[in-house]
């Protein structure tokens, strides 16, 4: 039973700050939103925690500027916390905070026990290298030192998000933003981790490939059961695909619930108008 | 011997601290030690790494030999053993096996190293990682991370583009199961010559200003795959033409009257000597 | 007896050194150390900024012994430099206290102290004076006293007006347009003695571009001020003189008036004055100057604000460009570095191509059945 309770991610009381912060911005009551008119300091997370429990994917919605990709940063080391905790459970048991681990560690999670797909494929890709090679960069990371092994997990993979296996050789610069987003995708499934981080995947994308990619994805998840924390301003993706729901403004979280209960009867002001703006 | 200068080029003061990081890299093997390279007499790039190795090194009773591409006799190698032996008046000679001090160029001696030896390294480029990531500061965290996804990359890259791993010289190497070390321009035919070699190997690279060093007996594993192991050149049937050697790095030669190649022993005076042992036993 | 080898290379050097010796005499006539150090100015300046060597007559002499090839000439100089101990190390030198011979500001037409053209090529037209062919010497002297004659009636004026002059930044600074600046007391690290790590400091990356090959600076810094980069900048003050070098009583703790004068060296300073913006309260945006630094050994005036260009790009990284990328700059800028390393291609690698070789043999003979199977299986 406990097993089943623990969640595969917990993150608690998250803070990160662009600026060092004045006297006059210590308590946030004087700030313009989230930011410190008199030394510039912006408040981008402001003590978020939350947890994600397998299986489960949770949404994250809000415009841009609200923090949400800052925290999909902080989950993944590109950025570090101003403070904070976060535990996965399959990593010592669930029982050290993330963000005090050493750089070699934190390459370890990243390599091991996370995945993630960046809204810009040039952060999460080697545009030169061979698609096949990008998946087993993350493979080689993890310490496999067998080729034909990494090959045919690679044409396995490449073959799930429907790129032509003949074409693995190429790199992915030669390939459609579309595809590319698959092969980021499969790319953080290569390892099998227990975590996927999705950062507006599917921003910038034509109408009908965003339905394809998020397609991909929700079979993806159910085939796996892997968890997932997913991250968009578009709410209609959030409800393609998320379980429960986060809304952030201004870098706080401002509404939680099960995703159909948020659509249904949203609470915050902000929320009804997000809503309804999609209707 | 020159008297303008003092006895090996340097004021002892610029000796001492270049054996200062010599120490340094001994005690960290495989680990590039940044060191505070001079200006040489002869070019960056034609090397001055390994000059400013040796002649903080050496002393009046030691016998240093010198070699570019496997050769006493190359302008190169001549050049910095007319330099050394200017500026100290030590001898020098061309039998592998009388020497204290081995400076070389993209080669090891084909006669096994002692436990009295010293091989001294030429490097024109240290960092393993370089063509992978071309920012220092970069690299040195990667290093420090034992990050070295990038090294298997390149080389899986090549499989996967031309069946099977084409690194010519300089193909890199794992030190004693930490750091992942650029060998210096040797061909991959060396690369088994320094895991567990009895001599200290100390690898110079003056533009980069980076010392590293193979301590004797340490562990030298060539990168590869559990199912791409790593090859040599392969000399497959060929033989010295000289000598007759056939388990040594050969160079490629053609003859311009028949047409055809023909190889000869890189190694110049290991050439010799078998000619001249050959030769001792016939007499015999 | 035994085969010896044959010693082919040391016989191959030592005539090539002949025939270089060749080359240099075979006119029959003989470079005078003073004459170079009397009418190669030019050359002489740039030479020792660019070793990092403050010696006229040495340069002079690396300048005939290389045949007037100045990455040859630095080259030697380099060398001689690296084997010289530190004996000694100068107080802090203000550079307010530079004789000036030389001094204009773009930014300001009227200047504290006024604008002083001194020596410069800047309004010659670069017409070639035929009559210089054959100038002797005897027409030399003669110019030289009337000129003298000329100034002299003017000496006892030139002898009272003081040679230095106040900053015009420092003007700038009393007017709240740069903010002020402290004095940094930090020991700068020495380049020639411990090696360059990143992320640099201040005093390296102005220790490396000063002794930068004078087309490699100016090159990177004209990318950075015409597109592949983010500076616009304008001369705040450029001033040449020579600069009172002291040092301390080498045993005694003493007060300042026991150091001892050494000398002056002639040098070219730039303070560039670069605008930017710079955030205020509530998103308020003030323009502000920010100053790149130049200072180089002789008159080398687009050297030396090159520097100052690069200085403030390399205080701005900027992965955009590589002007603004410390490792890009530093790394590739240095005449014995960049020179000694394309230089060393000429070098045999018959060793690293006979490997090549044995690769390039082993990927025709690979087949591509494997890998074609391989798609096989997985379809």
């Amino acid at each position: 039973m406990t097993g089943y309770e623990r969640p595969v991610l917990s993150v608690k009381h998250l803070n990160k700050q662009y600026g060092r912060g004045c006297l006059k911005c210590v308590n946030k009551a004087s700030l313009l939103k989230n930011y410190c008119p008199s030394c510039g300091t912006v408040y981008a997370c402001q003590d978020i925690s939350f947890d994600v429990h397998p299986g489960e994917v949770v949404g994250i919605v809000g415009e841009s500027g609200s923090g949400k990709s800052t925290l999909m940063k902080c989950l993944y080391f590109d950025q570090e916390v101003t403070d904070g905790e976060a535990y996965i459970s399959v990593y010592e048991n669930g029982e050290k905070n993330l963000f005090q681990q050493s750089a070699q560690q934190k390459r370890y999670i990243r390599n091991n026990v996370m995945g993630k797909v960046y809204q810009n494929p040039l952060l999460g890709l080697k545009m030169d290298f061979s698609s096949i090679g990008n998946i087993a960069e993350k493979l080689i990371s993890a310490g496999n030192r067998h080729v034909k092994m990494m090959e045919s997990r690679g044409i396995e993979l490449l073959d799930k998000v429907n790129i032509p296996v003949h074409r693995r050789k190429e790199a992915p610069k030669k390939f459609s933003g579309g595809m590319q987003q698959r092969v980021q995708i499969a790319k953080a499934l290569s390892n099998n981790p227990p975590l996927l981080l999705l950062d507006e995947v599917t921003t910038g994308l034509d109408l009908s490939v965003q339905a394809s990619v998020l397609d991909l994805i929700k079979e993806l998840q159910r085939e796996l059961n892997i968890s997932i924390v997913l991250v968009s301003h578009d709410l209609s993706v959030i409800r393609m695909l998320a379980d429960r729901t986060f809304v952030m403004l201004e870098g706080k979280v401002i509404e939680e619930g099960l995703t159909d209960q948020i659509l249904e009867d949203p609470q915050a002001s902000y929320t009804q108008q997000l809503v309804h703006s999609m209707l | 011997m020159n008297k303008a200068y003092n006895f090996a080029f340097f004021d002892e003061g610029s000796k001492r601290e270049i054996r200062r990081a010599t120490l340094k890299a001994i005690a960290i093997p495989g680990y590039q030690v940044p060191f505070a390279s001079r200006e040489m007499p002869i070019g960056r790039g034609w090397g001055t790494g390994g000059l400013q190795l040796t002649l903080s090194l050496i002393g009046k009773n030691d016998v240093l030999k010198v070699i570019d591409q496997g050769s006493d006799e190359s302008v190169n190698a001549v050049s910095i053993k007319k330099l050394v032996s200017d500026t100290t008046g030590v001898v020098a000679t061309e039998h592998t096996c009388d020497a204290t001090l081995i400076q070389s160029r993209h080669r090891i001696p084909e006669v096994p190293l002692t436990k009295e030896q010293i091989l001294v390294l030429q490097v024109p480029i240290p960092e393993p990682l370089r063509f992978f990531e071309p920012s220092e500061h970069e690299t040195k965290k990667l290093h420090a991370e034992k990050e070295y996804s990038g090294a298997w990359l390149m080389l899986f890259e090549q499989i996967m583009n031309y069946g099977t791993m084409t690194t010519d010289a300089d193909h890199p190497v794992m030190v004693q199961d930490r750091y992942v070390m650029a060998p210096s321009p040797i061909p991959r035919f060396d690369n088994t010559k320094m895991d567990h070699c009895k001599a200290l190997i100390l690898l110079g690279a003056g533009r980069e200003k980076k010392v590293y060093a193979v301590p004797p007996y340490t562990k030298v594993v060539s990168l590869a795959f559990d199912d791409y192991p790593f090859k040599g050149e392969s000399f497959e049937n060929k033989h010295c033409r000289l000598c007759g050697a056939d388990d040594v790095f050969l160079d490629e030669l053609i003859d311009e009257e028949i047409g055809e190649s023909y190889y000869l022993c890189n190694d110049t005076s290991y050439c010799l000597e078998m000619i001249n042992e050959k030769k001792l036993a016939g007499v015999k | 007896m035994g085969y010896v080898a044959v010693k082919g290379g040391t016989i191959a050097i030592e005539e090539s050194i002949n025939r270089l010796t060749s080359e240099r005499l075979q006119k029959g006539l003989v470079l005078d150390i003073k004459n170079i150090e009397a009418g190669l100015r030019g050359l002489i300046d740039q030479v020792m900024s660019e070793s990092s060597l403050y010696h006229e007559t040495l340069a002079a002499l690396a300048i005939k012994q290389a045949e007037g090839n100045p990455e040859e000439a630095v080259f030697l100089l380099r060398a001689y430099r690296s084997t010289l101990p530190r004996k000694h190390y100068s107080k802090v030198i203000e550079s307010e206290e530079i004789k000036v011979e030389r001094r204009i500001s773009a930014s300001f037409k009227d200047i504290p102290g006024g604008q002083l053209l001194g020596a410069t090529t800047d309004y010659t037209h670069r017409l070639l004076n035929f009559s210089l062919m054959n100038e002797s010497e005897k027409e030399a002297q003669e110019w030289l006293s009337k000129f003298n004659e000329e100034i002299g009636h003017n000496s006892e004026k030139s002898e009272i007006i003081s040679l230095t002059f106040p900053k015009v930044l420092d003007y700038l600074r009393e007017e709240g347009l740069i903010a002020p600046c402290g004095n940094n007391d930090v020991e700068p690290h020495d380049v020639t003695r411990k090696s360059l790590e990143f992320p640099s400091s201040r005093s390296e990356r102005l220790q490396i571009l000063t002794r930068g090959q004078t087309g490699a600076v100016t090159s990177l810094a004209y990318a950075s001020i015409r597109g592949y980069g983010a500076v616009h900048p304008t001369v705040g003050e450029l001033r040449v003189g020579q600069l009172p070098i002291h040092i301390s009583h080498p045993f005694e703790l003493g007060e300042e008036e026991d150091d001892y004068y050494i000398g002056e060296v002639k040098v070219t300073e730039v303070e560039m004055l670069i605008p930017v913006a710079v955030e205020r309260e509530y998103g308020e945006k003030d323009l502000d100057f920010e100053v790149g630094y130049g200072l180089c050994f002789g008159q080398n005036e687009t050297k030396a604000i090159s520097m100052s260009i690069l200085d403030y790009s390399l205080e701005h990284p900027n992965h955009a460009f590589p002007s603004h990328n410390e490792e890009f700059v530093l790394y590739h800028i240095d005449s014995v570095e960049s020179t000694g390393f394309i230089s060393h291609l000429k070098m045999p690698h018959y060793v690293t191509f006979q490997s090549k070789l044995d690769s390039v043999r082993k990927t025709k003979t690979t087949s591509k059945k494997d890998e074609v199977s391989m798609v096989e299986q997985s379809l």
